[in-house]
């Protein structure tokens, strides 16, 4: 970032080196701009964008058309604003600069779609509705989505907490006890592949409410590779490690808690990782299929009534959801495993 | 490095126990046949004794290192600490592995911290980690994880993990086998002052004829695998001792000669 400081540039040159050297200066200026330029170009697309919903008349009846070409006013002075505040804001400067070349790439897109939809039509109506369309499901469906968000969440972490203390618990018995390797692997191996969702008959009769048989079928989703990688992970822990702590003293339950689980915790992660991916399939499809509530239904719902701008405000706060859970579990890891930064590189 | 000037005969302060090795055998079980790595191995170290061990690569000196720290048991003989019969690990007898190992999730004090954290007296003894990082000279790693660490330092963070435990005897597997030459005279002349300090019993396996007979009070000299005690050769030199030592020289022509190398040497 340059910052072009008046009082050098009104500086007399003393010599000849420094002659050559404040000739030099003046190029700072478009080095800034360049810095800045995406930020620039992307304030003004979202100008274009806010032009582009007032400029031309709707195809329809859509109330928040103007409130969404104000937004993308707001949203483009802001940019503006904070661009050129950079050098006093901090750490939010270089984020800024960083995330303008998205921002800008965000307004063009928002702009074409905005065109390709409320205005030309370029894309059929009902099913591609228009940004402003989706706005509306925001502003007008919110208690019912906000609902549906709670019970997906509820819905989710019970199955996953129990999933995921499952299937750490029996992968470390796995993994360290032969005599509970010997019963549960081959278990394991008969029902472990079996996709989730095969179970969802037999889950949602023999359990006395969808949303029990629902958790179920997610903590099924997640133990599984929870329980697998945890094994392997104890399963492949250097036997040099409980020889050194077994000579300064250890007794087992010092092995298995400060040896073999901290040397197992990244595989850990890779299962819930991926336990993670597999129970938000499953609970997509047990909230259509069973629970009726959360995004799932939410989605099901709004597809049976041809409710497709709902479909499509649905699909991106569940979108946001799930990697919001997944950024999480991502920080949760790198918290634990401070260690591993130089060791391997994720 | 401080080097310690002890004359006259050497008196070892109680801390050593003795050590005695009565007709060890071992052998391991590969692929259905058997392979004997140590033959009727019979020897004793005296309370506070400093012993090198000797021999070819691959003739069983670290499996012997791993009966007498009770990792395993022998297929035959006894093992004794002070008399009574070794049935297992004990922190009184401490090992420094031929690679330091250390746990690469554990910072470089909670390393040092693991013997008295698995005896659980950890809360109380802080200082004794605190203490032994410093021996070592590490106090401003204390911090760092062994990825940080190059490999001389994680070696004597591991000898720090040893000591910590105030070993009755110390079990060393080559722990200088890895280093550069000059970190090594280094930390054999560290390695004497501690052992002169402390007064625990050592053990040390070495490959190098210089470092044993510039440590040891005694050099056991192996035979190739199934190791066999070839000789038992006591170094009578007062420490600190001088590499240029002619008697050190002349049983290091001693020792070679029984290695086989004569003939070059
Ligand atoms: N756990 C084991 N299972 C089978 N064989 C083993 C095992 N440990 C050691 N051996 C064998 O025992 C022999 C002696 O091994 P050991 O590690 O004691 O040698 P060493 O004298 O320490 O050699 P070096 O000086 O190279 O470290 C080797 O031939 C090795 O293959
Ligand atoms: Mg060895």
């Amino acid at each position: 970032m340059s910052t072009y400081s008046a009082s050098k540039a009104v500086a007399i040159p003393q010599s000849v080196e420094e002659g050559a050297a404040f000739a030099g200066r003046p190029l700072s200026l478009p080095a800034s701009f360049l810095a800045n330029g995406a930020a620039v170009f992307a304030s003004v697309a979202w100008i274009g964008f806010g032009l582009s919903c007032l400029w031309w008349v709707d195809l329809a009846d859509w109330p928040r058309t103007h409130a969404l070409a104000i937004a993308a006013f707001v949203i483009a002075g802001g940019i503006l604003v904070a661009t050129l505040s950079a050098p006093w804001l901090g750490r939010f400067g270089p984020a800024l600069q960083q995330r303008a070349p998205w921002l800008l790439a965000l307004g063009l897109f928002l702009t074409v779609w905005e065109v390709a939809t409320a205005k030309l039509a370029w894309l059929p109506l009902p099913f591609f509705p228009p940004p402003q369309a989706i706005i509306e499901v925001y502003t007008d469906d919110l208690p019912k989505l906000l609902d549906s968000v709670f019970a997906s969440i509820k819905l989710q972490l019970g199955g996953y907490a129990i999933g995921a203390a499952v299937g750490f618990l029996t992968g470390v018995s796995i993994g360290w006890s032969r005599g509970v390797g010997y019963w549960v692997h081959p278990v394991l191996r008969f029902i472990g592949p079996l996709p989730a969702t095969a179970w969802l008959p037999f889950a949602f009769f023999t359990f006395p409410s969808s949303w029990s048989a629902s958790t179920f079928l997610i903590a099924l989703a997640t133990g599984f590779p929870v329980t697998v990688l945890t094994w392997s992970g104890v399963a492949s822990v250097n036997n040099a490690y409980y020889d050194v702590a077994r000579t300064l003293g250890a007794k087992p339950w010092f092995l298995v808690l400060k040896v073999a689980i901290p040397a197992a915790l990244p595989h850990v992660f890779v299962g819930l990782f991926m336990g993670l991916g597999s129970s938000f399939a499953v609970l997509v499809v047990a909230e259509m299929i069973g629970v009726k509530a959360g995004l799932g239904w939410y989605l099901q719902w709004a597809q049976g009534w041809a409710a497709y701008s709902n479909m499509y405000a649905a699909l991106i706060v569940m979108s946001l959801l799930c990697s919001g859970a997944i950024t999480l579990l991502f920080r949760t890891r790198d918290r634990l495993l401070v260690w591993q930064k130089g060791v391997v590189k994720w | 490095m401080v080097a310690l000037a002890v004359a006259g005969p050497i008196t070892y302060p109680a801390v050593g126990a003795s050590l005695d090795v009565e007709h060890v055998s071992h052998a391991f079980d590969i692929d259905g046949s058997v392979l004997p790595v140590l033959d009727d191995v019979n020897f004793s170290a005296k309370p506070g004794e400093f012993v090198a061990l000797l021999g070819p690569s691959g003739c069983g000196k670290s499996t012997l290192l791993r009966l007498v720290a009770g990792l395993e048991p022998p297929r035959s003989g006894v093992l004794r600490e002070d008399g009574d019969p070794v049935t297992g690990p004990f922190p009184s007898r401490v090992v420094v592995f031929q690679d330091p190992t250390l746990f690469p999730w554990r910072t470089v004090w909670k390393n040092v911290a693991l013997g008295l954290e698995a005896q659980g007296i950890l809360k109380t003894q802080r200082q004794r980690v605190d203490d032994a990082i410093d021996l070592v000279g590490l106090s401003q790693f204390r911090n760092a994880y062994p990825h940080q660490l190059s490999g001389g330092m994680a070696q004597r963070v591991a000898l720090a993990r040893a000591l910590v435990n105030d070993p009755r005897i110390l079990i060393l597997d080559e722990p200088l086998g890895k280093l550069d030459s000059l970190t090594r005279i280094t930390m054999q002349a560290e390695l004497v002052a501690l052992w002169q300090r402390k007064g625990f019993t050592t053990l040390l396996v070495t490959h190098d004829v210089e470092e044993a007979l510039f440590l040891a009070n005694r050099v056991i000299v192996f035979s190739d695998r199934p190791a066999r005690i070839k000789a038992d050769i006591a170094v009578d030199r007062p420490y600190p001792r001088h590499r240029g030592d002619p008697r050190l020289a002349e049983l290091r022509r001693n020792i070679l000669g029984l290695l086989g190398l004569d003939a070059t040497w």
